[in-house]
């Protein structure tokens, strides 16, 4: 039987990346082990079992190991790691909160992440998108899940500058927002009779 | 577009969100003793006033959350909205 190798959804988009001017690049991330946990309380026990205070205050994200803990809902995060694997993670982080009464499940493969840099991205996301992502508002540690497009993501504010945002888009619509982003990003980029 | 405030997100463009109907239609007590009428009664009779309206609501593409609001349906305008947890405001 054939081997069955783990391909990238954007595999395919990757010299189109390649050729963004500097002041919007496109970077895709490697995989990433993500949970999605649900949990009613959140307290010290949490904290200490999971070894990160689950951030509590809508829209934003915290760093959590190697990973990052967002808040989904005022009883759901999405914890990620770059050091574990998905199965890792979710038995870890499940030990850590079936005992509160909350539970984990590993959502690994639902999102993919694409990590926009540079001083225009803060104009290629207002193409299709209403958030206010002005630094004074979505600095580092802020987080939105909306629409881009069409397509319903996640935005981390990596930066205080609105420079660095990390897009986490489901997998199945990767390649709509990869060329919805090429499309947004059409004006930023120079043509080769330049 | 229209915003609407999520009570959790803040707010956010109306496409965003999904219409859940009318808010505080409590449950019969004792589903076992109502007759089909009353059944019907709970199941698909509503309220449909001119003017303030408590419906509740779905920010399906944020924080997917229902919240309760209070909406004006001759004028579209969100006069409050409220957690499921929260009783509902009185309105003058």
């Amino acid at each position: 039987m054939a081997e069955l190798l783990r391909t990238h959804p954007l595999e395919g988009w990757r010299t189109a990346f390649e050729r963004l001017p500097d002041t919007v690049r496109i970077a895709v991330e490697p995989f990433v082990a993500m949970v999605d946990v649900r949990l009613g309380t959140v307290g010290a026990e949490a904290s200490a079992a999971l070894g990160v205070d689950l951030p509590t205050a809508p829209n934003t994200w915290v760093p959590a190991g190697t990973g990052r803990a967002v808040w989904l809902g005022p009883d759901e995060w999405l914890l990620s790691s770059t050091t574990e694997t998905p199965e890792e993670l979710e038995a870890r982080v499940r030990a850590a909160v079936v005992g509160l009464g909350g539970s984990a499940t590993d959502v690994s493969a639902q999102r993919i992440g694409l990590r926009l840099t540079g001083a225009r991205v803060r104009d290629v996301l207002a193409k299709g998108c209403s958030i206010d992502l002005h630094p004074r508002v979505f600095g580092r540690g802020s987080s939105a899940q909306t629409a881009l497009g069409q397509a319903g993501v996640v935005l981390l504010a990596l930066s205080d500058a609105a420079d660095d945002v990390l897009v986490l888009v489901r997998s199945s619509f990767a390649g709509y927002l990869a060329d919805w982003l090429l499309d947004a990003a059409l004006e930023f980029t120079s043509t080769p009779n330049d | 577009m229209q915003l609407i405030a999520c009570p959790w997100c803040g707010p956010r463009e109306e496409v965003e969100f999904h219409y859940g109907g009318q808010a505080h239609v409590p449950y019969p007590e004792s589903p076992a003793e109502l007759s089909d009428e009353e059944w019907a009664h709970y199941v698909f009779f509503r309220d449909n006033p001119k003017g303030r309206f408590a419906e509740r609501w779905n920010h399906s593409a944020g924080c997917r959350r229902w919240f309760n609001a209070i909406r004006d349906t001759a004028t579209y305008r969100f006069e409050s909205v409220y957690r499921l947890d929260e009783p509902k405001p009185v309105t003058p």
